[in-house]
This record gives structure tokens, C-alpha cells and sequence, in this order.
């Protein structure tokens, strides 16, 4: 597939995937969803009575790497203003993007994606307009981010991942990190076009 | 779109009288947001937040995420504790790595 391009006439993000490309991608995103509906943003610790009826969010780090990067602390050397900052934020930062990863599998499924794949050379047209493009740029960020964590990529670490076998689980996982790298880099392009044009 | 603005228009000269004027403007504007460098989003894509969320023209953006990717951090942003909170929130929201601290 060549990516993400704008199209000027509709004014709109337009791609193509084969079919597996869309299964694959509806898939990362829906383990995305997962984790992020899974662990529940609940505050853990304190008075379980005060704690039942706490329902603005967690205060603490969240256990899961993925979701440690995915909401990090935002004041590093003051724990009583960061987890704050948590109770207040964290709940609003995973509802928003659990739907936004939730938008790129309904957005599939009405481009034409069976819930089970089983057509060979079934082709997916994406069309998005700015707002959705938008959406489903930040959700390919989380997705990279959490792929990434699993995987434990540091920066200017390429040799080590070209050097591994091509049937190591680790390199087919970092080629589909690559894959969502190269989603991402043709919507930015494709955003910054549409945003030049008139 | 966010503040750009470098000069607040609340008069806090009356909210707080005791204060000399230097700690008048230390008080404006205290707060700053840092961005640091992580192995995985693109430099475009940080270039691309920082003009659509801060409002920055492109020289300005490219110079900040040239700082996060060569320095391994960058201020981007400053002002009152609120507004830092919402600039911090926005940035994971967009899946950078964000934090606040006082100047």
C-alpha cells in the first residue's frame, strides 16, 4: 500500500488497505481498547471506604508499562501535585483514547471489513475527513507507543532489529511497528498538504 | 489553538498588594511545560503538534523539536499553573512526554 494521501477535490485523507492491512490494523487497535478499558483507572490506595466512594480517578502509576508511558507523571518531583494531576486527567486522556482507537475499527468495518477476514484480495478505500484524519494520527502514536514499550525500543537501536532473524516473533513485531511508523509519517504528510490547500 | 500570548492582562498588582514588582512578574507567568525526547514519535509528528495544538509557524516548532530530539528536552510553553496543566494534558493526549515544573 502507499499510505495516506490527500485528496483535494473531497477535501479529505484518503487510503487504501488490502484486507489483511485492515485486519491487522483492527486488530492492534482493538488490543489498545483493551488495555486501556481493562485495567481500571481506580485509585488503589488509601481508605477502601473513602476509595468506594471516590470516582474521580487514580492517583497513583499505573502498573502496566504501556500505560505508564501512555500517561505519565506529569509533575516528576512533586507526588502529592502529580497524583493530583492523575485524579483529574487520567480518566478523560483513556476514554479519549480508547475512542479514538475504537473510531479507526468502526471506521474500517464501514469501509467494507468483514468481522472475520476470510476474502483473499479484498481491498479497504478509507476516506476521513480532517477532524477523523486527526483522530486516527494520535491513536498511531499510541499504538507505536505501545508496541514499542513491549518491545523495549530505544533510540538509534535499527542495527539490533535488522540483525535478528527474519522469523524471530521479535522482528515480525517490529516490522508491523515500522508499518504503523510509515501509516503515521504519509498522514502527517498527507494533514500538512490539506492544511496548505485552500 | 492555546495562548501565545507573552503578556498577561490580569492586574495582579490588586489581588496581591504586598508583592514588589519583580515578584509581580515571577508570579505571572511561573510555569513551564517540557517536552523530552523518547526513541519513538516522529519528528514530523512532533513539528505537526507543536504548530496545530500551540499555534507556532513552522521555524518555530522545527527549532523546539529539534531541541526535544537533540537535547533530549524543550520548554514549550509557559504561563500560569492552569495553563500548564491544560498544555501538559493535551501533549499526552497527543502521546508525548510531558511535564511541568516551576521556573
Amino acid at each position: 500500500m502507499s499510505g495516506f494521501a490527500w485528496h483535494r477535490r473531497s477535501g479529505r485523507v484518503i487510503a487504501t488497505f488490502a484486507g489483511f492491512e485492515a485486519d491487522l490494523l483492527r486488530s492492534l487497535t482493538s488490543q489498545l481498547v483493551e488495555l486501556l478499558r481493562n485495567e481500571r483507572a481506580t485509585p488503589t490506595e488509601g481508605d477502601p471506604l473513602e476509595a468506594m466512594f471516590d470516582f474521580s480517578g487514580p492517583t497513583t502509576e499505573p502498573d502496566d508499562p504501556v500505560l505508564r508511558r501512555l500517561f505519565p507523571t506529569a509533575y516528576p518531583d512533586d507526588e502529592e501535585a502529580a497524583a493530583e494531576f492523575r485524579r483529574y486527567t487520567e480518566g478523560t486522556l483513556r476514554d479519549g483514547k480508547a475512542a479514538a482507537a475504537a473510531a479507526i475499527i468502526d471506521g474500517l468495518e464501514e469501509a467494507g471489513l468483514p468481522p472475520v477476514l476470510q476474502e483473499d484480495g479484498l481491498v479497504i478505500d478509507v476516506e476521513l475527513d480532517p477532524a477523523q484524519a486527526t483522530s486516527w494520527l494520535r491513536s498511531f502514536t499510541d499504538v507505536r507507543l505501545a508496541l514499542a514499550t513491549r518491545l523495549e525500543i530505544e533510540e538509534g537501536d535499527e542495527e539490533y532489529w535488522y540483525s535478528l532473524d527474519d522469523d524471530d516473533p521479535r522482528s515480525q513485531a517490529h516490522d508491523i511497528y515500522e508499518w504503523v511508523g510509515f501509516l503515521q509519517q504519509t498522514l502527517v504528510d498527507a494533514l500538512e498538504q490539506g492544511s496548505r490547500t485552500p | 489553538m492555546c495562548h501565545d500570548d507573552e503578556v498577561s492582562t490580569a492586574s495582579p498588582v490588586e489581588a496581591e498588594p504586598d508583592l514588589t514588582p519583580d515578584e509581580i512578574t515571577l508570579v505571572d507567568k511561573p510555569w513551564v511545560t517540557i517536552v523530552w525526547n523518547d526513541p519513538v514519535n516522529l519528528m514530523s509528528y512532533v513539528t505537526y503538534v507543536f504548530t496545530t495544538y500551540f499555534g507556532y509557524d513552522r521555524s518555530k516548532a522545527e527549532k523546539l523539536m529539534l531541541e526535544v530530539h537533540n537535547d533530549g528536552k524543550s520548554t514549550v510553553s509557559n504561563g500560569t499553573r492552569e495553563e500548564m496543566e491544560r498544555d501538559v494534558q493535551a501533549m499526552h493526549e497527543y502521546g508525548l512526554w510531558a511535564t511541568m515544573e516551576k521556573q
